[in-house]
């Protein structure tokens, strides 16, 4: 399966990287297995996710909870809380 | 109408054209959001804004939405600026017009309580201390869940 994921504010500086291309194997098929795979990479992602409290999730620009689905070619998003206003 | 823009805004132009010659209109509520220069205790110099374009306009779209539902507003505007910000610098203007002031005054605090916790923008200050993005406050999910049990 095919995902672009996109990275944001302080994630994003951790991992040094907002968007990435990826080729998932098939048994990735929510947000939480996703970001299980996307940590056992190792660093820096596996660093930027367990310094970074509280990643929030969004598929296809919607936010998501751990056990939402990806669809294939799905743009999923991870960030910390917001903080505008 | 949403916009996310780098510029600064002219309020009551934005007011007049939110209006727009409207004799339904009756009230209009504002709220405008500026940078403070004390944070946590700090001296904040500059604050830098990061969204996530194309989801931040659905999500102001979706927050419109949800408060044209629940009350008889006749118009919304949120306009919030991205980039470098300095203290006294307005960041955000949530503007709601209705017949009556009632409607337009909690439209319009209900739609900056689900922007707080809903849209996706990050801060980062500036401060002696090093630069730092800002945590989010339990304060402003408190604020947004009053929403829940209200009429």
């Amino acid at each position: 399966m095919n995902l672009t994921i996109l990275y944001f504010a302080a994630l994003r500086e951790r991992i040094g990287l907002a968007r990435e291309e990826c080729v998932v194997p098939a048994n990735v098929t929510t947000v939480a297995a996703l970001k299980d795979w996307i940590v056992a990479r190792g660093a820096p992602w596996s660093e930027a996710f367990s310094t970074v409290p509280r990643v929030r999730t969004a598929v296809n620009q919607s936010m998501a909870g751990p056990e939402t689905s990806l669809p294939d070619r799905a743009e999923v998003a991870f960030f910390p809380p917001v903080t505008g206003g | 109408m949403v916009r996310i823009q780098r510029e600064p805004f002219d309020v009551s132009a934005e007011l007049e054209r939110l209006r727009g010659g409207d004799p339904q209109v009756g009230a209009v509520a504002c709220f405008i959001g500026v940078v403070r220069d004390l944070s946590e205790g700090d001296r904040v110099a500059t604050i830098s804004l990061e969204h996530y374009p194309g989801m931040t306009e659905k999500a102001l779209e979706d927050i419109v939405a949800q408060a044209r539902a629940r009350w008889n507003i006749r118009d919304v505007l949120i306009i919030h600026r991205i980039g470098e910000l300095h203290p006294t610098d307005p960041i955000v203007l949530v503007a709601v017009t209705s017949a009556h002031r009632g409607e337009a005054f909690e439209a319009c605090e209900f739609v900056m309580d689900y922007l707080k916790t809903d849209a996706p923008f990050w801060k980062k200050e500036a401060t002696p201390a090093g630069a730092r993005w800002v945590d989010a406050r339990a304060a402003d999910d408190v604020a947004r869940s009053r929403w829940d049990t209200k009429r």
